[in-house]
């Protein structure tokens, strides 16, 4: 019996040293992907979401969803805090999309802190777009439109 | 009785441990477009502020890694590139590191905790888009002493691939002996695919 318990001690140690932001956590049902984005805002008659990026400024200045925000990087105390006060102001129902794309999905830092602070705070609409390897790959080189600059 | 659950616990916990490994294997894909064969020249400070200009380490060889401190492939890299600028450098191999961080007090905090021993420079979104659009991390270019980009990788890359390039890059003397290696190095597909279209002259990947 001692067996089983330090084997149940063993998975549940391994189980929780997996990296607390990995993208690959958040449930598919909060995730949007590329595609379907694209086609939203073709869609939606001016009723946009609130885009964010919480990614890096240097990746942001090159090419970002137009429209979006630049936030700062979620996986670091000041961007989130930056987050935080973006949304204060605004209904908890507010469709809120948040993105990065800066590295491949199961090693993106930001976009799980990011969703798991919009959650914390009561926001109920909340879409993380799915970026499998990077924006570039994922955004720019399908033709999807984009903006430059800050 | 006992003796099975035991085993099966056995078997969920490998498992588990082949589908984590499995989530952080490097993956190595095509570069985006970068414009032309010779490697875009650039001016940049240094993290002492000193000005750093690639065009002056014409005749060595040169590895260009874009990067980020939050970046965990990158993060994974740096202690291999720490091990090869060792390796290398009294052959003349120069590893340039460019932070894409947002600010250098990160960057430096990092450089002393992983003790690296190249030259870190801060990139912009400019130096991004002379590169064809650095947009996803880690990205290294790898040039030759002619100045010219032999290879590209997006993605973490293993570490072998860089040693194995660097070595036959060091080897060659001349620009027409950096094009005979290339046409007979053996490398993974999406470096061959860019390393033809190089040397047929055409934007890479």
């Amino acid at each position: 019996m001692n067996q089983i318990s330090g084997l149940l001690l063993f998975v549940g140690v391994f189980v929780s040293v997996a990296p607390a932001y990995q993208a690959s956590s958040i449930p598919s049902s909060r995730l949007i992907n590329p595609a379907d984005l694209v086609k939203a805002l073709q869609s939606s008659g001016g009723d946009e979401p609130l885009m964010v990026q919480v990614g890096s400024h240097v990746l942001y200045s090159q090419a970002h969803i137009p429209g979006s925000e630049y936030i700062g990087p979620a996986g670091s105390a000041s961007g989130l805090e930056q987050l935080r006060k973006r949304v204060a102001s605004l209904p908890k129902n507010k469709y809120i999309v948040l993105y990065c794309g800066c590295c491949p999905w199961e090693h993106c830092p930001n976009v799980k802190p990011a969703d798991d602070a919009l959650h914390a705070l009561g926001f109920t609409n909340v879409k993380v777009l799915y970026i499998a390897n990077n924006f570039g790959t994922d955004w720019v080189d399908k033709g999807y439109p984009i903006a430059k600059g800050d | 009785m006992t003796r099975k659950l035991t085993l099966s616990l056995l078997a969920l916990a490998i498992c588990a441990g082949a589908f984590f490994v499995g989530r952080s294997k490097f993956r190595v894909q095509k570069m985006r477009l970068a414009d032309g064969a010779v490697a875009p020249d650039f001016t940049l400070p240094d993290l002492s502020s000193n000005r750093i200009t690639l065009s002056s380490y014409r005749g060595r060889v040169v590895l260009l890694d874009f990067w980020a401190t939050w970046c965990d492939p990158c993060r994974d890299e740096i202690p291999r590139f720490v091990e090869l600028q060792d390796k290398y450098r009294d052959r003349g191999l120069e590893i340039i590191g460019v932070s894409m961080d947002d600010s250098p007090e990160p960057v430096r905090e990092f450089q002393q905790k992983f003790k690296m021993n190249y030259t870190i420079v801060m990139g912009n979104a400019k130096l991004g888009e002379l590169y064809g659009g650095i947009l996803g991390l880690p990205a290294a270019f790898l040039i030759g002493p002619d100045g010219r980009i032999y290879s590209k990788h997006l993605g973490a890359t293993d570490a072998s691939v860089f040693d194995k390039e660097i070595e036959g890059l060091l080897r060659a003397k001349s620009g027409s002996v950096v094009s005979s290696f290339l046409l007979r190095a053996r490398l993974p597909s999406a470096a061959v695919k860019c390393r033809a279209r190089i040397l047929s002259k055409h934007s890479c990947c």
